[in-house]
Formats: structure tokens, sequence, C-alpha cells
């Protein structure tokens, strides 16, 4: 799925182009999206290795594993095939956590951990488990209740009440995790 | 407003302030932990590295080439035809690839229609109930080599939609339009 998704990024793009005669554009897409790959790891590099290291010290303290503990049942909800205290739990924790407060960056290490945990309890390697479909859906429901940027644009831009669209926001914000987690709960019962 | 902005300048050094008083507390060697801890993060930096490049170039050129344009083009009639607006067509499917590009289409539309219109809230509220579906799907599962996604694209899908079309609803029930 993501190399069809991938692939059809690249040969539509560059034959759209040729069609539309951008072709230069294309030439420099290329070269500078590699570039700003690179620019956006290095700063990545910084704040992630922060983060992963401030996670530490939450692990070896014991946070993770209380806050974990602590949303059992929903995480027994969620992710039936996960036994208890295993670490793919705190992880998952730590990424919702992390996603809800609107700390993106230290998600993203939380998330990654979570997945290669999740892996390691995967029979079939190529294979997506119910349980990582299930945390991405979540994950990509967006669980942040107030995105701080949007508010700090609207500001910006001279809004009267920039923070009005709050309460609407976390409304919506609950709506699609809802959806997301009935449909993936669904799909997983179909096999 | 303001209180919301003063918390969100306390999220940071709070967490962090709680994580280590509690590490303390524990007995955890602090500053070791934190060096395990940063070492691991820098590896996966450098293991996502080559999803990153490869991520990236091919959203550049997928925008670049111009088939970005093609399909919201396709997708504004229809969007007309639901009574979703034409305007926010775009942003609502460059918000599924690439967040620095919707983040650009927002701005334009605070700039056009100003941020308390009712374009402007629909697309604040669009904005903070969606993700970049293809960035984080690509990333997360290739990072450990899964191929085989299943029904995830679906599911992510959908809550997007559902996102996108309760933004539209609820601005226009809490504010009008």
């Amino acid at each position: 799925m993501l190399d069809a998704i991938w692939g059809f990024f690249l040969i539509g793009g560059i034959l759209t182009a040729a069609f539309l005669g951008r072709m230069d554009m294309v030439t420099a897409a290329v070269i500078g999206g590699g570039r700003s790959a690179v620019e956006l790891a290095i700063t990545m590099a910084g704040v992630i290795a922060m983060w992963s290291g401030i996670l530490k010290i939450a692990e070896k303290g014991g946070m993770i594993d209380s806050l974990s503990e602590k949303m059992t049942p929903a995480m027994d909800f969620l992710f039936p095939s996960v036994p208890r205290h295993h670490k793919a739990r705190q992880y998952i924790a730590a990424n919702f956590a992390a996603n809800f407060l609107g700390l993106g960056w230290a998600a993203t290490p939380a998330g990654l951990m979570a997945m290669k945990e999740l892996q390691k309890l995967n029979k079939e390697k190529e294979r997506a488990t119910g349980a990582m479909c299930m945390f991405l859906t979540v994950n990509m429901s967006s669980l942040q209740l107030v995105t701080v940027n949007i508010l700090a644009y609207r500001t910006e831009f001279g809004s009267a009440a920039p923070a009005e669209i709050v309460g609407v926001g976390i409304a919506a914000t609950f709506l699609t995790t809802l959806v997301g987690i009935i449909a993936a709960k669904i799909m997983d019962r179909e096999g | 407003m303001r209180l919301l902005l003063v918390i969100s300048d306390f999220i940071i050094p709070a967490t962090v302030l709680l994580i280590l008083c509690f590490g303390c507390l524990k007995r955890v060697k602090l500053y070791e932990a934190f060096l395990e801890g940063a070492q691991e993060g820098l590896k996966t930096v450098a293991e996502i590295l080559p999803t990153l490049i490869g991520l990236i170039v091919a959203v550049e050129v997928f925008r670049a080439g111009g088939l970005l344009d093609l399909m919201t083009d396709f997708i504004r009639p229809l969007a007309e035809g639901l009574g979703f607006p034409a305007e926010l067509a775009p942003l609502s499917i460059i918000r599924l690839v690439s967040s620095s590009a919707a983040t650009g289409l927002l701005l334009d539309i605070f700039q056009n229609f100003g941020p308390d219109s009712f374009l402007g809230r629909v697309s604040s509220v669009m904005m903070s109930c969606t993700e970049t579906v293809f960035y984080t799907m690509s990333l997360y599962f290739l990072s450990v080599g899964i191929r085989k996604t299943r029904y995830t694209l679906g599911c992510a899908l959908l809550a997007n939609f559902v996102g996108v079309a309760a933004a539209v609803i609820l601005v226009e029930m809490v504010f009008g339009k």
C-alpha cells in the first residue's frame, strides 16, 4: 500500500509535470526535497534526543509504567492482544499522553518505540497487527486538545477572539478519535 | 485566551520538571538515564532519515509537478455539490500529505478572508482535528518494516473525513455562516 502511494506520488508527479511543462520545478523538488529532509532530521535530532532522554528518566522512575497502569481499562479495550505490563503498552501510553498535551516531538520517539515493541509481538513481520492498526488510527485521528500553533496564527492575523474555536476543536477531535476507534474495532473483528 | 497561552508556555518545562522530580524521588541516576535515552533517540533519527528523505521528495514532486492541483481541481466540484466550501478543498487534501504546506494554505485563508470569518474558523478547526496521515503512516510502519498496512489507511481517512465534515457543521452550528 505504502509502495503504491509513494510510487503514485513520484510517477504521477513527474508525468503531470511533463504535460504541464513544469519539469524545472520537479528538478528543484527532487534536489530541494532531499535537502529539506536532512534539515528536518537535524532539527529533529536535537529535540528527539532531548525528549528520549527525559522519557528514559520517566521510564526508569516507573512513571510511564504507572501512567499505562492508570490507562488499563482503555488499553484493555484498545489493545486486548498486548499483555498487561508489556513495554508496548507503556510506550503507547507515553505517546498518547504526549500527543494529548501537544508535545508532538516527545510523542514521536515514544510512538516509534511502541511500534518496535508491537513488532516483537507480531508473528507475520510484514503484516500489521490489529494492535498496530489501532495504535496508528488513534494516533492519526489527532489527540491534541489545544493546537497552540493555530491560536498563535489566529492572533497574528488579528483575530478578535483567537481561542473561540478551542471548544469546537475539542469536540471535533473527540469525534474523529471516536470514529477511528469504532472503525478499527469493526475492521479488526472482520479479520 | 491569555490563560491558554500561559498554560502552553508551562507545559514543556512543567513536564520536564515533574519527570525529573519523580526520578529524583525514585533515585534514578538522572544524567546517566538521560544520556542512555538521548543516544537511543539519536539512533532513531538516523534510522528514520532514509524514510524521511523518500517521503519529503515524493511529496515535493507531487506538489511541484502540479498533480496535487489537478486533484484538488477535480475534487472542487464534488465538494461544492456536497455543500462543502470549495475554498477549503485544497486544504483538506494537502493536510493529509504535508503539515507545512497545509499551514501555508491556512495562512492564505486567514489573509484573504480573516481568521474570524466562517472559512477562517472552519480551517482553524480542521487543522486541529486532522493529521498528516500519509507522513505518519509511512514513518511508523516503515520504521519497523511493515508492508501490509491492512485497514489503517481506510480508518485514518474515514476519521479525517469525519473531522473535516465536523469542522464545517460544528462551526456553522456554533458561530453561524
